[in-house]
């Protein structure tokens, strides 16, 4: 509870009209490192606040942002099939943002997620290649299985250098990133690519036993359910369970944990483990349920926004839904605007402004003006 | 001629939101004087000072320096006044040399090539040498021991010209010897006309060396004394509230130690960086008795309490617990052979400030078939649990869910042993369990300790406060090089004798001879 | 040239962009301040010095333009970290995120269009004619030149100036450096912004000198070894000069060891920059686990004045 005065000298007014004496008031930043206490409010003025900063650019750019911000919204919300597609991109979003929440519950930084979703999604694929001929009730169990499998090993591969070579997560997390995408290059151009492809980066297309049952005629597939599954999940062993409370204790205070007997290494390893499952789960559904190959690029990006989408969440089970619906709409926003000459990069930068306002705002939102003699 | 005073503070009020830690504070330092300003942990001294340095700024209230009205916004403001502060806790970067430290503040001279470092070297080893402080210039602080810091600190201050110079609860981290020789010191500082000013709680030590005595209780300011026209007795009822009976409470139902509960054998253990921290140690500690270990800091208290708590794990040797071995660096083992421990700083490493008094209590607990079920938190008795343990040891809380870092301390610290206590442990490792806390509080603490031996489990108190181990065990062992180097039982203890242990020097021979 | 030279002076030019990032950062982080929006800050350097150069042809501009916007970026780091005390890591990932998505926003009409330049180089006749140096030193451009002089300025002013000694205070002990009178957040402000504008240096370097075309997200992960560097390099300038060419050699040897057999597909020869890091760290974590790091004490603590207990 400690606190920082920045004295600012103001002169306010009373009821009067006439100028009070010179009053002091002092602004306060009340710490509070867990996020609580927070308004939720300030999450929607920090949005609010990345789109104006980012409509100067759109504006500078010679474009109107209110009809740019319109057409994202449209692009997103507006029409039946928009929507479907934004929760269809929300799908490997919160999968992908639930593992990283995970791991951020213990201040574990994963930002390896991307590379976790392409491994789940080579894993996946790899059922694919190597057992064209498994049916139905076998290929996609064995998708899902192996998938898991794959992201968690890969988390693993973060997590060891971590608990037994004190190797910062973050560039262990990120380098591997980098590898697992060449991993895919590697295959998609090399030994699994399409011969009948004319030369397209990608695998030949999954057949019918390869992929995940879709919702009616929509593009909306299977893995909407697991998402459903695992957040259910989530909430209640972090709320319920021994394991729950243990993860609790080390995100509050590492040190007292260790004091009550908790393994914190064993913990980070697990944690990785589930948090690199979750993330190749999101590759397999996607390949199985979206795309139906693998292909060069199979990611725009989902696993670096998830982590935004944990952080706009604030790891709580019911945000990580709206935060991933919201982001995917951003997603589908910035490749509706692609139509009138602007670059869908622009929903990564609306992506890293509201990252900005965000965390400004996490400690602007604490400041407390007090008036002081 | 009326003196002016060097120091003279005028109606300080000093506020930390709500809490008033100064109320109308009045003092003043002569100069050519030691002054001591006297008072339990949390009476406000150290507020005081601080706002004497610049580290804070009073809400209300005057300062005079050498009599002229003065705004001391920073500890830069201060230094420019010739106010130097040594910090219980030292201001010093481990990283740099000690030189490197002292000249940290300095604005002159850009560029520093080797040749500048040698005069500065030369000139801070002169100072050193005038007033009795050799410490190795070139070496850097982390290697240095706490006395030697210390000396450091008081350098830095000397050299940067300070003649009001701040000592905060100096001799804490002493042991006796080296108390001795920082009095020669102190001495010496007064007779070339400077003005020492030295916070402590402790009695004799003001006594000892102090010209004048200020007796600070609850943020106010109580008495200013001449040492003739006082003694220990006035004092301690000043500083205390009451007449402190010198007497421990000897409760009635008390079992008699009996049987051997610890059995430490030829324990060696390495520290983090691959220093021998504990050596060969021996240590027997039995059923109903608090054995208190005393030490100067960094002498293998922090590893002792590890390595029982099941933190840390050792290399050779043999623990015997409570008839069994005990499982070699495991927390859990040590939970569950019945060992708890209150650890050095509560809320580093015992309790969790972000959560609430029910997950803090949970820690130890939570694995029980009374407080989870197949993997289940029992949420709701827990909540009954907690409700009844909170009241019991007399927590005040806003609830059960308030955050425990907005606590007090001393509430914090009853949370803490709430917990430990109900798990009935066999052992208890305490290490400096009233730090911190006011003279309820640490009196709270004191009665549960002896509750607990009373009950028949055994206390293993770590302290570098020779006072409160004295208060508190009925067998004091001394550390010193991670050996156990002294024995003797309360009843004969002896200060001079303790200290010479805690110094590393055998007494016993030399007192014999 | 025998392949060593080639090679050698291959790692130099390919190590350069990494040299001037990895000093950016230990300037940041000395001063207590965790900087991983690395990647994103060199994305920005580049295309700032793509566009300011396509539009203006003059090398000072463009050199000022990249420092004036990755100082702006700096400053921004600086006021949610030192000021805000915000999460230092998040805040770097915001910056790296923002940096890719701006820069590719910006840079989208240039994608692609080569630069017509060259900055220019440093011809010393006198040492040209000396085998393996001559090679070396004797067509080096100017901003290569520029960062070996960095490296020595860097390290005397860090170990022989009174600035140096304060930062190394506030980076180990920073309410230490405050009660000694040293001005903590300005201190770290300045380094931060600096170091920033060194590390969109690092960028533009990559974009003006070592392959002179924008691509989107060109940097391709440089930014991130830099920050690995800093942590081999253990904090010091002088290591970061060979750490920074050991990668760049290894960079290029990928290419290398391409034209001489094409059994060994190029991805996985790419992957070895990635993968070694990780092995290098690994072996450092293990071989320092019972000594300090010399990873500066305060890094990634905010600092906050007038703290109660």
């Amino acid at each position: 509870m400690s606190d920082q005065p920045i004295p600012t000298t103001a002169v306010p007014t009373n009821p009067e009209g006439k100028p009070a004496a010179k009053l002091r008031l002092r602004l306060e930043i009340e710490r509070n490192p867990s996020g609580q206490g927070n308004p939720w409010w300030m999450t929607i003025v920090s949005i609010i606040l990345a789109l104006v900063f980012c409509g100067i650019f759109i504006a500078l750019n010679g474009m109107n942002p209110i009809t740019v911000y319109a057409k994202m919204l449209r692009g997103a919300f507006g029409t039946s099939f928009g929507f479907t597609e934004t929760l269809v991109k929300a799908i490997p979003l919160l999968l992908c943002g639930l593992g990283v929440s995970i791991a951020y519950r213990i201040s574990v930084w994963n930002i390896g997620a991307e590379g976790q979703f392409v491994i789940g999604a080579m894993a996946a694929t790899a059922v694919t290649v190597y057992w064209p001929n498994l049916p139905a009730y076998a290929a996609i169990p064995t998708m899902i299985v192996l998938s898991i499998v794959a992201g968690g090993i890969w988390g693993l591969l973060t997590a060891i250098p971590k608990t037994h070579f004190q190797v910062n997560e973050l560039i262990t997390s990120l380098m591997l990133n980098y590898v697992a995408l060449l991993a895919l290059d590697y295959v998609v151009f090399g030994p699994w690519k399409d011969p009948q492809g004319f030369n397209f980066p990608g695998t030949p297309m999954f057949t019918e036993t390869q992929s995940l049952p879709v919702l009616g005629d929509t593009r909306l597939h299977f893995g909407l359910v697991f998402a459903v599954i695992a957040i259910i999940v989530y909430a209640v062993m972090i709320r319920y369970t021994r394991w729950g409370y243990e993860l609790r204790l080390i995100g509050a205070n590492a040190e007292a944990a260790r004091n009550a007997g908790i393994g914190i290494k064993k913990h980070i390893l697990v944690v990785m483990l589930i948090s690199g499952g979750l993330a190749g789960l999101a590759g397999m559904s996607e390949v199985s349920g979206v795309t139906h190959r693998l292909m060069y690029g199979i990611s725009p990006g989902y696993g670096y926004t998830a982590i935004i989408v944990a952080w706009l969440a604030r790891l709580n089970p019911i945000g990580l839904v709206i935060s991933s619906v919201l982001f995917a709409g951003l997603i589908v926003g910035g490749y509706s605007v692609q139509t009138i000459g602007l670059p869908s990069s622009i929903s990564e930068m609306i992506q890293g402004s509201i990252l900005f306002f965000l965390i400004a705002g996490a400690t602007i939102g604490k400041i407390r003006i007090k008036r002081s003699a | 001629m009326s003196e002016i005073p060097s120091v003279d503070m005028r109606s300080i009020v000093k506020t930390f939101g709500p809490v008033v830690a100064n109320d109308q504070v009045d003092f003043t330092a002569r100069t050519g004087e030691i002054h001591a300003l006297l008072g339990e942990n949390g009476a406000g001294k150290s507020t005081m000072m601080c706002m004497l340095s610049g580290v804070y700024r009073p809400t209300s209230g005057d300062i005079f320096i050498h009599g002229n009205k003065v705004k001391i916004k920073s500890p830069k403001d201060a230094m420019k006044q010739g106010i130097g502060m040594v910090f219980q806790n030292f201001r010093l970067v481990q990283t740099l040399t000690a030189a490197e430290n002292i000249v940290l503040g300095e604005r002159s001279s850009f560029w520093r090539g080797p040749g500048w470092m040698k005069n500065k070297q030369e000139e801070i080893e002169a100072i050193a040498d005038r007033f009795g402080l050799p410490f190795p210039v070139d070496r850097p602080i982390w290697q240095l021991s706490v006395g030697e810091q210390q000396r450091v600190e008081i350098v830095k201050t000397l050299y940067r010209g300070a003649d009001i110079i701040i000592l905060d609860e100096p001799t804490s981290v002493l042991t006796p010897g080296e108390v001795e020789q920082l009095f020669y010191t102190l001495l010496h500082m007064k007779a070339e006309g400077k003005s020492v000013i030295m916070t402590t709680h402790k009695l004799k030590e003001v006594m000892a060396v102090s010209d004048r005595i200020s007796v600070m209780r609850k943020g106010r300011m109580l008495h200013t004394l001449d040492k003739q026209e006082t003694d220990e007795r006035e004092l301690a009822r000043l500083m205390v509230g009451k007449e402190v009976a010198a007497i421990r409470p000897e409760a009635s139902g008390r079992k008699p130690a009996s049987g051997i509960m610890l059995d430490v054998k030829g324990l060696d253990v390495f520290a983090d960086h691959g220093r021998k921290a504990l050596d060969q140690l021996e240590l027997r500690v039995q059923a109903g008795e608090i054995v208190g270990v005393a030490g100067v800091a960094g002498n293998g208290q922090r590893e002792l309490a590890e390595v029982l708590t099941g933190l840390r794990s050792w290399k050779n040797g043999a623990i015997t617990f409570a008839g069994g071995e005990l499982k070699n660096g495991s927390v859990r083992g040590a939970i569950e052979a019945g060992i708890a421990h209150v650890p050095e700083n509560r809320m580093k490493s015992g309790l969790a400030g972000s959560l609430g008094a029910v997950d803090n209590l949970l820690f130890k607990s939570y694995r029980s078939d009374e407080r989870s079920t197949f993997g289940f938190l029992r949420s709701k008795s827990n909540k009954v649990w907690s409700q009844s343990l909170v009241e019991q040891f007399d927590v005040k809380t806003p609830d059960l869910d308030t955050p425990v870092r907005s606590l007090s301390g001393g509430n914090q610290q009853k949370l803490l042993f709430a917990r430990e206590i109900n798990q009935e442990p066999k052992l208890m490792v305490a290490v400096h369990p009233t730090q911190g806390l006011d003279v309820g509080a640490t009196e709270g603490v004191h009665k549960l300790l002896h509750e607990l031996r009373d009950k028949g489990s055994s206390v293993l108190l770590i302290s570098e406060d020779l006072d409160e181990i004295l208060q508190l065990a009925d067998r004091i062992l001394v550390i010193y090089g991670g050996r156990i180097v002294g024995e003797v039982s309360q009843t004969q203890a002896d200060r001079e004798q303790i200290g010479m242990w805690m110094a590393g020097m055998q007494g016993e021979e030399e007192a014999a001879g | 040239m025998d392949l060593f030279t080639q090679l050698l002076v291959a790692a130099v030019s390919s190590g350069t962009p990494l040299l001037f990032a990895t000093l950016g950062g230990i300037l940041i982080e000395r001063s207590g301040i965790i900087q991983l929006g690395a990647e994103g800050l060199m994305l920005m350097g580049a295309v700032t010095a793509c566009l300011t150069y396509l539009n203006t042809e003059s090398l000072p501009i463009t050199l000022l333009a990249v420092f004036a916007v990755c100082a702006l970026l700096g400053v921004l780091h600086a006021f949610l970290t030192v000021t805000l005390h915000a999460n230092q890591i998040v805040s770097g990932l915001a910056m790296t995120m923002f940096g890719s998505g701006f820069s590719a926003y910006l840079g989208k009409s240039v994608s692609g269009t080569p630069l017509p330049m060259s900055v220019p180089k440093l011809h010393l006749p006198w040492i040209e004619n000396v085998p393996v140096i001559g090679d070396l030193f004797g067509r080096l451009d100017m901003l290569t030149w520029f960062s070996f002089l960095l490296v020595i300025v860097m390290h005397l002013f860090i170990h022989r100036t009174s600035w140096g000694l304060h930062m190394r205070a506030i980076g180990d002990n920073p309410s230490t450096a405050d009660v000694m009178g040293i001005h903590v957040q300005a201190f770290r402000y300045g380094y931060v912004i600096v170091g920033s504008m060194l590390i969109g240096l690092a960028g533009a370097d990559l974009l003006l000198v070592y392959s002179p075309t924008w691509i989107e997200g060109m940097t391709a992960g440089r930014g991130w070894i830099a920050v690995a560097l800093i942590i081999f390099a253990r904090w010091n300038p002088l290591r970061a000069l060979f750490c920074a060419y050991f990668f760049g050699a290894l960079d290029t040897l990928g290419f290398r060891i391409q034209l001489i057999t094409s059994h060994i597909p190029p991805y996985f020869l790419k992957m070895i920059p990635y993968i070694l890091t990780i092995l290098v760290l690994m072996v450092l974590g293990y071989r320092n686990r019972n000594k300090p790091s010399g990873s500066p004490e305060a890094l990634g603590v905010p600092y906050i004045r007038e703290q109660r207990f």
